[in-house]
């Protein structure tokens, strides 16, 4: 998906309920009944490191409240979180401490990088000497919003984006698992 | 405000004679210079005198002036009388190849992080520091940054539109 895509919208339980005497059962693909649910309670991890974050805590406080989608409770630790957002720039002394947050989620985990910084160190990408430039050198992005800070709108509709993809199956991480990274394929 | 800078200057002057010199108001806030290896003895003098009490240390900085040859680097201390509420700044210099200068840790602790700081990003040489190694940047780093003999882009290239950084283009 690119950004001449748009969203579907909320796509359908992926499964048929089916009623039977005193109940019913439903018949459906458990990797999508497990995808859909784990794309409703995405729990993003508090993370920010410049002014994309004042957008971030916008868009997760009472006039946006992303809550309504889905991306619940914030948490304080990257062992209880399965998204990060990188909202703002990433230097290199902070590039360590990004990829051990990563590292410390549990699977599956996914990442989104917001902003003009976490894309390709936007401002900074000239006459610097300490920005990376894109957070995607340090960790496997699967959604870029643009801006400088986007808007909280943006940030819903890359996290509607994301639900889409973990729905489809196709973020970075889903797709490791199922296909095996470069270095597997390529043995 | 009971402490003029005539004062200052006055008792810098009879304790220092021509050690110390350069006095200056640039933006209103009395400056001077010392050798650096009197940096610590003109600091100490400025706290413990009875009048001056300059016990305050708001900020130590370092610049590079390439053009300065033997005194590429000035360190800049910038001291503050809490008492009268007066600011002066004091400054030495020192040759960029032998970038020694004494640490003022004993005298401010605050010195501790800002002469890493210093150091950091122009090289500046703290002899006598506890911990003199680098505070922001990362460690790996082989380059002083913000010395000038790194260029900035090319001013003139044309690849790169200001309009797009909603700025107002100055390509036509």
């Amino acid at each position: 998906m690119d950004v001449n895509n748009t969203p579907q919208g909320n796509l359908p339980f992926p499964g048929v309920v089916e009623n039977a005497h005193e109940g019913g059962f439903m018949v459906g693909a458990l990797q999508d009944v497990v995808n859909w649910a784990r794309s409703n309670s995405l729990w993003p991890l508090t993370f920010g490191t410049s002014c994309c974050a004042i957008e971030l805590m916008s868009a997760a406080s009472a006039k946006y409240d992303y809550s309504r989608f889905g991306f619940e409770v914030v948490r304080a630790t990257p062992r209880q979180a399965d998204l990060i957002i990188v909202s703002g720039t990433i230097v290199n002394k902070m590039a360590p401490a990004l990829k051990r947050l990563y590292d410390q989620m549990p699977d599956p985990k996914y990442v989104i990088a917001m902003g003009a910084c976490a894309i390709s160190g936007g401002p900074f990408f000239y006459n610097t000497y300490s920005v990376v430039k894109g957070v995607d050198h340090v960790i496997p992005v699967d959604v870029y919003i643009p801006g400088c800070p986007p808007r909280p709108e943006a940030l819903m509709h890359a996290l509607i984006t994301l639900q889409e993809q973990i729905k489809n199956g196709t973020t970075r991480d889903q797709q490791k698992r199922q296909f095996g990274t470069d270095e597997d394929r390529a043995m | 405000m009971s402490l003029s800078v005539d004062t200052i200057k006055q008792k810098l002057t009879d304790k220092f004679g021509d050690q110390v010199f350069g006095f200056d108001e640039p933006y209103e806030m009395f400056t001077f210079e010392a050798p650096k290896e009197n940096n610590l003895k003109v600091l100490q003098f400025l706290y413990d005198d009875e009048e001056l009490k300059f016990q305050f240390l708001t900020d130590l900085c370092a610049v590079h002036y390439p053009e300065n040859v033997g005194k590429e680097l000035t360190v800049v201390y910038h001291l503050h009388n809490l008492v009268d509420n007066v600011r002066i700044r004091f400054k030495v210099s020192t040759d960029v190849k032998t970038p020694d200068v004494f640490t003022a840790c004993k005298l401010f602790s605050s010195a501790n992080w800002m002469e890493r700081e210093t150091y950091d990003f122009f090289g500046v040489n703290f002899v006598g520091h506890p911990n003199l190694k680098r505070i922001l940047n990362v460690d790996e780093m082989d380059y002083f940054p913000l010395r000038k003999e790194f260029p900035l882009e090319d001013q003139t290239r044309i690849d790169k539109d200001d309009e797009m950084f909603g700025r107002g283009g100055s390509i036509k």
